[in-house]
């Protein structure tokens, strides 16, 4: 029987208003043809510290709303969902000698990869920063 | 009350009232009536212990072992020395009686126990990162298969019929689960695995081949073009290898085969009937996140001194759950704890003193049996004969306190006059002298 | 234990050229050379780097590494569902005997017939305790054996002509289960909590179809209940035509009281390792064999022990069969772990029937009093049981008020235990438990142990609301304090790198 590792976010809580959400807890930047995606800091403060990110290779498709990945902490593991479809074009190679910069900078040096966008259309189908917030006010509510 | 449990009758009147409950009959409320059992079980009472010792002994004392006859048995497990030091160590109850160490703080034996013991297969295999221990060599291997469906997203394995028969079993059977089919390559007419047949039995479609060294015959094989014939089409290729031959022999790694594995009895391990012993388990480093079983790691605690812990935990059943890299929880600690011992004990000189003297030995015995060899070609630890009359030579040679070895006939058809004969360090020139007397006996008992 | 001490060595980093603890024995036979009786390509160029370490330097490294350990025989140890019961010196006297410890397993039945006829009477014994009349016991673990349970469903199924895809397993399983489950090749559904602990009927018949092939299951569940509704959960499980899965984990609370198979069960794995007293051995060697029904029984692993009692007077023959034309066929070397099954069967002789029995009782009546104990002022609000209900022979309690009110979390309380030199509950587990601490105590610890473990929870919470700092920094008082799993898990250190040679 396993006991539990110890949470490890470091930096404070927030959510850029120049970037989409997905409800699972993912983000996507838009930039014309491409994306870059991410997790939120909310789901990096759940998971702990980020041991590992396993990434698809360059050339694999992703279905928005699928999950396309998995990042891990020492005892926990979660899928990552692709906000968006399309084809990973780049991923980021520094997560693989220094995860825990998904941690410490979850929008900017802990972006996970690169997608050429299938279907620009999809981006409504996603939240703006205040649809999130309430999103995140709620769920904490349940718990 | 039995002897291992401590509550009086006093004891259980004044926790019941702590408890708030008039009867331990109480407690059992839950349990529907239908459900219960309504009679004693139909086991014999209670034995004092001298009683429970006696009755084992005598049933012990029906088992014909290995030092009330010199055997010659092998096939998978070999009747080697276990010095005393590993006894010494493996019954010492602080690695005895402990669970898996899931709190580190009080687990730094065990833990760096199973640290150095992944350090011994590593130099051993020549492979980079190596687990804690699996069950055995057979579901070692079925473990591997796993590994390389998961890894490859193919589902076709091939295998040598040099590969242990206990291991081609549990791969067929784990296959039936995790949907695998497998195909076997026979040996060649000098028992070795052809080259150019693998080759073309290994296809687009193979997740992993499996190749044994030395072969269930004792064969040595030309592992260079085989593993370089199966990795041809992306398969891994997986090599079982016996440790105590490691010393004389061409580490799996150096050849660049994907997995080492194998059965570990021949480290420091009682026979025991065939368990407990260990399986082992090594691999090259970019296989490090998908492995079975438990890994402990180097780090340090909030002093800055150094410790072990668990590591890589979310590749384990208790994490990942449905998705987890083997579902093995409880594997083979004490076991692998002997291993390590007995490795240590031997020494880097040791282990290839011993492997040479199973060389010279197993040379001797099959010049001095004179029998017509299966695997004619080299051989190490074990090799095969063709008997005229099998069955003459084995009773002659029970009746002269002799087991002269593995009758193939059960897992090789083929070889139906064929038998297995081991060779340990524990064989002497003499023990060899007579079975080559007791076979020649024999051998003029047919011919008269 | 031994208090902190500088850096410690690896067995490794002791080595020094020129060392050693073994000596060969003479070489009787002609030296030849290595090169003349193998292929080039075939000798090792390098020979690996095992120490060279002499036997009195080895004895002490070890010797000293144990001395780093808590263990059983040390103290108290209620790991909750690993069943970390006394282990018997008279089962490791027994094993030893060269009989057992040097008997070969290919050894020809006629000259194995005590390790055949041992085999057998723990079979028959099993089968008793489990109400289940036919015993494979080979599976090497609880592990192997509910992937065993899994095949043989399968070779079922697929024997009468079905094929189905799905297993369910409850949200508080083992998770051997689902692992167990995909590896067997099946899909995992799971199967949600009733409010009372027990399994979800309602969701447990809405999941109940034609594709799913069998439903595992533990009971007493990883709560410590037992699932009341055990009656209303076979037949709706055998209605559907699948097979009811027994998880032995907790057969500690059960043995004479209630059978598996006369709940509905059709297989059922033991830990020997758990309720039958082989020692844990810092994790396994263990055994899990399996009991099942007639209607499984054709599939049974091979090879399997044949008994033929005794006619006229001769000696009753105890053989092994190897070949059985619907079996599921092997799933290790050989016939298990012959010495796990010397120390079960021991202490089933040593307790005997009436014993077992007994041993349930006190094990329930230990974990239902010492549950008693830790619901007391000061205590149970701060830790109270998860379902306030009779527990078996263990309970789950919940830490999240602690969490709440103390600012210390179960984890702290558990690693705040180990200055007490008591080893921590499980924790973390089931997981549908904020904050769980799982505890159970066994039948073979004293009153006045159980006493000394409620005391040292109350003390650890009474300081915490002086202090929550010093649990939360807990421990203080072993060989090493807590590690830092995180690096160990991002930049892995998996052997030791750096030794001599």
């Amino acid at each position: 029987m396993a006991d539990e590792g110890r949470p490890g976010a470091t930096g404070g809580e927030t959510y850029p208003d120049d970037i989409r959400y997905h409800p699972e807890h993912d983000w996507a930047r838009v930039d014309g043809e491409e994306a870059t995606f991410g997790v939120t800091w909310f789901a990096q403060d759940n998971l702990g510290e980020i041991v590992f990110f396993d990434p698809p290779g360059a050339g694999a498709t992703v279905s928005s709303g699928q999950p396309y990945a998995e990042i891990e902490s020492v005892k926990a593991v979660a899928d990552v969902f692709a906000p968006l479809s399309g084809e990973i074009v780049a991923v980021n190679e520094a997560l693989s000698d220094a995860p825990e910069r998904i941690n410490e900078d979850p929008y900017g040096e802990g972006w996970l990869v690169r997608v050429r966008l299938a279907d620009p259309a999809e981006l409504g189908s996603l939240l703006d920063v205040g649809a999130y917030r309430a999103l995140l006010d709620s769920e904490r509510g349940e718990a | 009350m039995t002897r291992y449990t401590s509550a009086t009758g006093a004891d259980r009147r004044e926790m019941l009232d702590a408890i708030g409950a008039a009867s331990v009959e109480e407690l059992f409320a839950d349990v529907p009536e239908s459900m219960r059992l309504r009679r004693p079980l139909d086991l014999p009472d209670g034995m004092a212990e001298q009683d429970v010792h006696d009755h084992l002994a005598a049933l012990a004392a029906r088992n014909r072992h290995c030092d009330a006859e010199v055997s010659f048995l092998g096939a998978g497990m070999y009747d080697h020395y276990v010095p005393a030091v590993v006894d010494a160590i493996a019954q010492r109850a602080e690695f005895l009686t402990p669970y898996t160490p899931y709190q580190p703080e009080v687990s730094q034996g065990t833990l760096q126990a199973m640290f150095e013991f992944q350090t011994a297969i590593s130099e051993l295999t020549a492979l980079p990162v190596a687990n804690a221990s699996l069950y055995d060599g057979p579901s070692s291997v079925a473990a591997a298969a796993y590994m390389a469906k998961l890894e490859t997203g193919r589902t076709r394995l091939v295998a040598s019929r040099g590969v242990h028969p206990h291991s081609r079993a549990t791969l067929a059977t784990y296959g039936r689960g995790y949907g695998t089919t497998l195909e076997e390559v026979a040996l060649d007419a000098t028992g070795a695995t052809p080259i150019e047949e693998l080759a073309s039995a290994v296809d687009g479609e193979t997740a992993a081949v499996f190749l044994q060294q030395p072969n269930f015959l004792g064969t040595v094989e030309d592992l260079g073009p085989l593993v370089e014939a199966s990795r041809a089409h992306g398969a891994l290729v997986v090599c079982a290898v016996d440790p105590l031959t490691l010393g004389v022999l061409e580490p799996p790694g150096e050849f660049g085969v994907d997995i080492a594995l194998g059965e570990g009895q021949p480290l420091g391990n009682r026979l025991d009937f065939g368990g407990p012993s260990f399986g082992f388990f090594a691999a090259q480093e970019r296989f490090i996140r998908r492995m079975p079983g438990r890994i402990a790691g180097e780090t340090v605690d909030v002093d800055g001194r150094r410790g072990f812990v668990l590591t890589l935990q979310t590749r384990e059943q208790h994490i990942r759950r449905e998705k987890a890299t083997h579902n093995i929880c409880t594997s083979q600690a004490l076991n692998a704890l002997a291993g390590v011992v007995y490795l240590s004990w031997l020494g880097r000189r040791g282990v290839v003193e011993i492997g040479e003297l199973m060389l010279r030995r197993t040379a001797y015995t099959r010049e001095r049996l004179g029998l017509e060899a299966i695997n004619p070609g080299p051989v190490v630890r074990e090799f095969a004969v063709r008997v005229p009359d099998l069955d003459a030579l084995l009773e002659r040679a029970r009746a002269a306190g002799i087991n002269p070895g593995y009758p193939l006939r059960r897992d090789y058809p083929e070889y139906g006059d064929g038998l297995l004969v081991a060779i340990t360090e524990r064989r002497t020139r003499a023990d060899i002298d007579r079975l080559a007397e007791v076979a020649a006996a024999a051998r003029e008992q047919v011919t008269a | 234990m031994s208090p902190a001490e500088p850096r410690t060595l690896t067995i490794f980093e002791r080595s020094r050229d020129g060392r050693r603890a073994f000596a060969p024995p003479a070489t009787d036979v002609p030296e030849r050379a290595v090169e003349e009786l193998l292929p080039a390509a075939a000798i090792r160029r390098t020979p690996p780097r095992l120490p060279e370490v002499s036997e009195p330097e080895i004895v002490r490294h070890y010797t000293n590494l144990s001395k780093r350990n808590f263990d059983l025989d040390t103290g108290f140890y209620p790991l909750g569902s690993c069943t970390m019961k006394h282990n018997p010196k008279v089962n490791e006297r027994v094993a030893g005997l060269p009989g057992h410890a040097r008997l070969h397993p290919l050894q020809d039945a006629p000259y194995a017939r005590g390790a055949l006829e041992l085999m057998w009477r723990l079979e028959r014994a099993l089968a008793e305790i489990a109400g289940l009349p036919h015993v494979s016991l080979q599976p090497s673990a609880g592990s192997q054996g509910e992937l065993a349970g899994l095949l043989l469903t399968r070779a079922y199924h697929e024997d009468r002509g079905e094929t189905r895809t799905k297993v369910l397993t409850p949200d508080t399983a083992h998770g051997t289960n689902p692992a167990s489950v995909t590896m067997a090749g099946y899909e995992v559904v799971k199967v949600g909590t009733a409010r009372d602990g027990g399994v979800d009927l309602d969701d447990l018949r809405t999941k109940t179809a034609e594709d799913v092939a069998c439903l595992m299951l533990t009971n007493p569940n990883t709560l410590g209940l037992f699932d009341t509704g055990i009656e209303e959960i076979a037949r709706t499980v055998h209605e559907a035509g699948a097979t009811l899965y027994y998880d032995g984990a907790n057969l500690n609370a059960v043995m004479g009281i209630s059978r598996p198979g006369d709940m509905g069960f059709d297989i059922v794995h033991f830990n020997l390792h758990k309720s039958f007293t082989q020692p844990h051995g810092g994790g396994g060697p263990g055994a899990g064999p399996i009991a099942v029904s007639d209607r499984i029984e054709p599939y049974l692993p091979v090879p399997r022990v044949v008994h033929v009692p005794s006619t006229n007077g001769a000696e009753p023959v105890y053989e092994l069969r190897h070949e059985a034309p619907k079996s599921i066929g092997r799933l290790r070397g050989f016939q298990g772990n012959f010495g796990v099954f010397v120390r079960a069967y021991a202490y089933i002789c040593s307790v005997g029937g009436d014993g077992l029995r007994d041993v349930s009782e006190t094990a329930v009546l230990n974990a239902n009093y010492l549950r008693a104990r830790l619901a007391e002022a000061g205590v149970g609000e701060l830790l109270p049981a998860a379902f306030d209900r009779a527990c078996m022979h263990e309970f789950v309690l919940s830490g999240a008020p602690a969490k709440r009110e103390l600012g210390i979390k179960t984890l702290d309380i558990a690693k705040r235990l180990l200055d007490h030199r008591v080893h921590p509950p499980t924790v973390y587990f089931p997981l549908l438990v904020d904050e769980a601490l799982m505890i159970e105590p066994t039948e073979t610890e004293t009153r006045e142990t159980l006493d000394a473990f409620a005391e040292a929870i109350r003390s650890i919470l009474d300081e915490a609301r002086e202090d929550p700092d010093i649990a939360r920094n807990a421990p203080y008082d072993t060989p090493v304090r807590r590690l830092d799993e995180t690096s160990a898990s991002r930049r892995p250190v998996v052997r030791e790198q750096h030794h001599p040679g």
